[in-house]
């Protein structure tokens, strides 16, 4: 197996706080429709999040999702959906055959958290503690949950690469079908951060969570007075094959993997490093065969920090020199930061503008920062694009992870 | 608390744990694996329960006498009188 073999996506499916399917989601997106609610955070009060309204019981019994986890139903919610719209013959795909593989940001901090509260409400006798709790927190829970619901008896594993997981999780699935570990993978990013109050305490003491007294403004990457993250939950998980399966069966090819590299700071635990994130892009671009000026999108990883956010802008002003064509946005202004599924939504609310012709914008930006400012930035209102065949989608994280998926449409050379 | 009281808190507890099941035939002589989807897990959310909802300790080598809901009221019944009478 060549590591030339092509690999394209063929199948979606997803939860995002603003859409349960991918027509729900660009829609949204193009229309500016933010949907971010304010939620009760354990010991802290109310503070604005992305929740998903999802049907868990489309796909899972009541006692699957009572004994399971929330990133568990969003997983299967998600794998279901792609399934679906891959138009894959389930009943004829060898199951052994079919690996899943999401990225993750964190896990098991939800279901600690609750157990903790449990036992605080019995004297902290730990014989109150749920025998649920290992299954639930083991690291590769949500991609377990989804081979239990399908029967799927290839390999399955969570990626976990803190907000770069997204991406992460993709990348590993084209790696092995180029190695035909497998046929078929489902593959992306999940998360259910909203879930613990931890992410939240650890976000605010460290000045990084993010505040409006409207919530739908709450996430404004870019903005002057941008104040810090809005946690969310959500999912995107792709059905990817080798090009030539997918041929056979006569699919329909929604986009093919170009490129992808994944680097590290090597700096700092939560200060991006600009030099290093260049370094990424560049190199997934070089990996594609591709020019700066090829790439007709780029999905920004921003999450509306201070620092982050001009600290990417930094690292594509070095790259994207000279690029006309290339337009960038940012989907974390509609839904907040979706952490493990991040990069893998923001990259689908992109897909479609390979049919439609459209750019979404970054929304809430009511005071462009001047450090922020860049040349091909969509701000507020959707553009019309005069070409679009190749997304360069951003996703980074703490410990100095850098992601960068380069994805084209497909048929092009 | 009579042994028909008893059934019926074992059934509420199945109900919250188990909610896909139909319980409204349930056979109280009938081992509750026989008759009901329930596994392991679920046997030792129903001691959970009993546990955190009622104070009631079942031991783990008694945790066969858990099998039907008539051994259940015959088991739990000295346990539930003995917590009433506290």
């Amino acid at each position: 197996m060549s590591s030339k073999t092509r690999i394209v996506i063929t199948g979606i499916g997803l939860t995002a706080p603003n859409g349960n399917s991918l027509p729900e989601f660009r829609a949204n997106l193009l229309a500016g429709k933010a949907r971010i609610a304010e939620i009760d955070v354990r010991h802290m009060g109310r503070h604005p999040a992305g929740v998903c309204d999802f049907d868990a019981t489309k796909w899972q019994k009541r006692k699957e999702i009572r004994n399971g986890t929330r990133v568990g139903s969003i997983s299967i919610y998600c794998a279901r959906e792609a399934l679906g719209d891959s138009g894959l013959n389930w009943e004829t795909v060898v199951k052994s055959r079919v690996g899943v593989y999401l990225g993750i940001t964190e896990h098991g901090n939800v279901e600690t958290e609750n157990e903790i509260h449990n036992i605080s409400q019995f004297g902290n006798d730990t014989k109150y503690w749920t025998h649920h709790h290992n299954p639930r927190t083991v690291a590769n829970n949500p991609a377990g949950e989804v081979t239990m619901n399908m029967g799927i008896t290839g390999p399955h594993y969570t990626i976990g690469a803190a907000c770069a997981a997204g991406n992460a999780g993709l990348i590993q699935a084209a790696q092995m079908l180029q190695l035909g570990e497998v046929d078929v993978a489902f593959a992306g990013g999940v998360s259910e951060s909203i879930h613990t109050f931890g992410i939240f305490a650890g976000f605010k003491n460290q000045g990084a969570l993010g505040a409006h007294e409207d919530p739908t403004k709450a996430s404004r990457p870019f903005d002057k007075n941008r104040n810090g993250i809005v946690i969310s939950e959500g999912g995107a998980i792709y059905v990817l094959e080798r090009l030539e399966d997918a041929q056979k069966r006569g699919a329909r090819i929604i986009a093919e993997i170009a490129g992808w590299c994944i680097n590290s700071d090597a700096t700092d635990a939560v200060l991006p490093n600009p030099e290093r994130q260049a370094e990424c892009v560049r190199l997934a671009l070089q990996r594609a065969g591709m020019r700066p000026q090829d790439i007709h999108i780029v999905s920004t990883h921003a999450t509306a920090t201070a620092l982050g956010d001009i600290q990417e802008c930094t690292a594509l002003r070095e790259v994207f020199t000279d690029c006309p064509g290339t337009y960038i946005n940012n989907t974390k202004s509609f839904i907040g930061h979706c952490m493990g599924a991040a990069g893998a939504l923001e990259l689908a609310g992109n897909l479609p503008s390979f049919d439609d012709g459209w750019v979404h914008p970054t929304i809430n930006i009511e005071e462009l920062d001047p450090e922020c400012a860049m040349p091909g930035l969509v701000i507020n209102q959707a553009v019309q694009a005069s070409r679009l065949e190749a997304i360069l989608n951003n996703s980074f994280g703490m410990l100095g992870i850098n992601s960068a998926l380069i994805v084209k449409k497909y048929g092009v050379a | 608390m009579t042994k028909e009281d008893i059934k019926q808190v074992v059934l509420d507890i199945i109900a919250d744990i188990a909610p896909d099941e139909d319980l409204s035939a349930v056979k109280p002589e009938v081992r509750l694996r026989d008759q009901l989807s329930l596994d392991s897990m679920d046997f030792l959310d129903i001691v959970m329960e009993l546990r955190k909802k009622h104070g009631i300790e079942v031991p783990e080598a008694d945790y066969v006498q858990l099998a039907s809901l008539d051994s259940c009221a015959e088991y739990l019944l000295p346990k539930f009188q003995a917590k009433g009478s506290k």
